[in-house]
């Protein structure tokens, strides 16, 4: 099994006649994800790439298709419109992967979805893949395979790092799962952490944090207290100063607020081992299966 | 973007938030004239973006406009913990009755707005908040609703709040928060906010930060950073594009993605290292943001070596290759070597470009570990 996204999952993707809507569904098609619809505003009736049909609003393209997911790819100014969109079209999942939305948007959107029962991974995302069944996003194919962990990370790259350190041991996962890198994102590491610990087919779960807010220092007493799988984490940022944003929108230090040595103390006090580094977290994960 | 008091001020008024007469001004003449204008009794405030000015000898009270330009002389130029102080903001003294603290954020636990006050105003509420929490009235606003008049009272009766001072703050607090909202910032806070001798209610101090993601729909955005100085390097990143934060140290590092950066860094200082800057590159760095990159980099004289650390997803590791060489054409002189590992997308491509290419400034590594220890051990005994 897998969390969240499977070979039955059907995607519908917003913005699929974009050039990153292109790129992407391309990929995730061709990795065998069932993407039944796309979704562009005046461009409903076309045929995407003569295989995709594509509909003028998500809630044709669910009402035609049976889209039960959706993939967004739109530019930032349009992103809480979108992402509202699918959710009163009626899919279950929404995945963001725009970067660059106001914070104000998201606070607007965060509280709409979550009443609504809608899971939200993003935005600022790489999306999400369940290797051997489907892809949602952006992630390379090339680094992984089906197996036994479940990798959860605030982060895209890094993520793709400690995938590529346990693809190098032979090792592969059950979900890999970028939830993203802004202050208000629509999953937190709790609600993946809760889905992991339920999942037969994970044994154990990698957590990627980085500096700012205090979602680790949560997910650290949530593990304590919901998790029997074993949990490796890694925290990114040490050398961060404080009150600088370090590339992602959420990775700041405020004050003396959401440091990188306070996250790896909260995980290690209530049991999570912390990687000192990339390769140090996958030997760690490894090393809990065995 | 964190703003200065005086532009937050200048924000203020167009909200409809009392805040005293006043003009910033960039010389002790200006501030003369300013105060002539105002006249009596003001108050001149080096404008920085560091607390504490006030015990710095940052905020002084003059009596009359040659008084004024007696302090500014004093004030402008004065090196506040690191910060040059350029501009004064030249404003009416006015009586205190009372002080308050009073602000606007996004709480990110809450995933919500939060609203704070406190009758302990005038001094650093994270002080407060460490050794009084009681005293500080706390409402969460959903923004789905927004600011509901009850939200308003539980802040004033909550923070105990003088009753003659409710209807004046209770108005500041409304106009805080429609300034909150409409800017898109991520903190309004007024720290004093003050109950004068005639009763009226003013925000005598101004802090405000900005989302700049929602630049596209504010245009005055661009005009206030503008007026916000950052170092050179950071300046320069900010005209490319570039994600560029300055550190101190002597190893230059570039990633590609938030946290693989951070994590470069990271290592860099487990392996004995300073890193001298975070960098990324980002999704889809071709060749010209890394010359551009690398550029930046080596303006920074303290450089010793560089760590250009890829892992290629949309970005293409033989991209990043050619963009490591045409920079190095680029920079002739260059001493500095630079210890690149590439893995992902295209990498043998990129990989078989740096070995043909045989630069004698480019080492490469297998590993993210071993190019760590690689550009530590290459800048000990090195000078620029």
């Amino acid at each position: 099994m897998s969390i969240l996204l499977d070979e039955s999952t059907r995607v519908v993707v917003q913005g699929i006649t974009g050039s990153e809507g292109t790129f992407h569904t391309k990929r995730n098609l061709a990795y065998g994800t069932k993407v039944v619809a796309g979704v562009t505003p005046g461009k409903g009736g076309q045929k995407w790439e003569d295989q995709v049909p594509v509909f003028d609003t998500v809630a044709d393209a669910v009402d035609e298709t049976g889209a039960n997911a959706s993939l967004i790819f739109v530019p930032a100014r349009f992103a809480q419109d979108a992402i509202l969109e699918a959710a009163d079209a009626g899919v279950g999942l929404v995945v963001c992967i725009t970067e660059g939305i106001p914070a104000r948007d998201m606070s607007v959107v965060y509280p709409y979805v979550r009443a609504k029962g809608v899971t939200l991974i993003g935005p600022n995302c790489p999306g999400l893949i369940s290797p051997g069944k489907a892809n949602m996003g952006i992630i390379p194919v090339e680094i992984t395979g089906p197996g036994p962990i479940g990798l959860v990370s605030r982060s895209g790259t890094l993520t793709y790092q400690v995938m590529y350190e346990m693809f190098t041991r032979g090792v592969g996962q059950s979900t890999c799962i970028g939830i993203g890198g802004d202050p208000i994102v629509g999953s937190n590491f709790i609600d993946i952490l809760g889905r992991f610990a339920e999942d037969p087919d994970t044994q154990a779960v990698v957590l990627i944090g980085e500096i700012g807010g205090d979602e680790e220092e949560r997910a650290a007493s949530f593990i304590k207290e919901n998790v029997a799988k074993p949990v490796v984490a890694y925290v990114a940022g040490f050398t961060a100063p404080p009150g600088k944003r370090m590339g992602h929108a959420g990775a700041i230090v405020s004050g003396s607020k959401g440091t990188a040595q306070a996250k790896a103390e909260a995980f290690e006090s209530m049991g999570v081992r912390v990687g000192r580094n990339p390769t140090e977290v996958a030997e760690l994960a490894i090393a809990a299966i065995d | 973007m964190d703003l200065f008091e005086y532009q937050a001020k200048d924000l203020f008024r167009k909200f409809g938030i009392a805040v005293p007469d006043g003009k910033v001004a960039k010389s002790a003449a200006a501030a003369e004239k300013v105060a002539a204008k105002i006249g009596g009794r003001v108050v001149v405030k080096a404008q920085v973006q560091v607390g504490g000015r006030g015990k710095a000898g940052g905020i002084k009270l003059a009596d009359d406009p040659a008084g004024a330009k007696a302090v500014a002389e004093q004030i402008v130029g004065m090196d506040i913990k690191g910060h040059k102080v350029k501009r004064v903001l030249v404003e009416r003294a006015g009586d205190i009755r009372s002080e308050f603290y009073a602000s606007f954020l996004l709480d990110r636990t809450a995933k919500a707005y939060l609203g704070m006050m406190s009758a302990k105003g005038g001094v650093d509420i994270e002080e407060v908040a460490a050794t009084d929490p009681g005293a500080i009235a706390r409402v969460h606003i959903s923004p789905l609703t927004g600011l509901q008049p009850y939200h308003v009272r539980e802040l004033l009766f909550g923070a105990q709040i003088p009753k003659e001072a409710h209807k004046g703050a209770g108005e500041l607090l409304t106009k805080m928060y429609a300034c909150f909202v409409e800017m898109d910032a991520s903190l309004v806070e007024v720290n004093p906010m003050v109950l004068t001798g005639d009763g009226a209610v003013i925000a005598l101090d101004a802090k405000v930060s900005l989302d700049e993601n929602a630049a596209y729909r504010h245009p005055e955005f661009e005009k206030l950073s503008a007026d916000i100085p950052l170092p050179k390097q950071e300046k320069i990143a900010k005209e490319k594009g570039l994600n560029y934060v300055k550190l101190d140290g002597a190893i230059g590092i570039i990633g590609n993605g938030a946290g693989l950066t951070m994590s470069t860094l990271d290592v860099v200082a487990q392996a004995g290292g300073t890193p001298a800057n975070f960098l990324d590159v980002g999704g889809g760095a071709n060749a010209a943001t890394m010359a551009a990159g690398i550029d930046l980099i080596f303006s920074d004289r303290k450089v010793k070596a560089l760590f250009v650390n890829i892992f290629g997803g949309i970005t293409r590791c033989d991209e990043v290759a050619r963009g490591i060489l045409g920079a190095l054409d680029q920079l002739p002189n260059l001493k500095a070597p630079i210890v690149v590992r590439l893995d992902g997308t295209n990498a043998t491509e990129g990989r078989k470009i740096l070995d043909d290419a045989a630069h004698p400034n480019i080492a490469m590594a297998p590993t993210m570990l071993e190019a760590a220890s690689k550009a530590v051990s290459l800048t000990k005994g090195r000078r620029a």
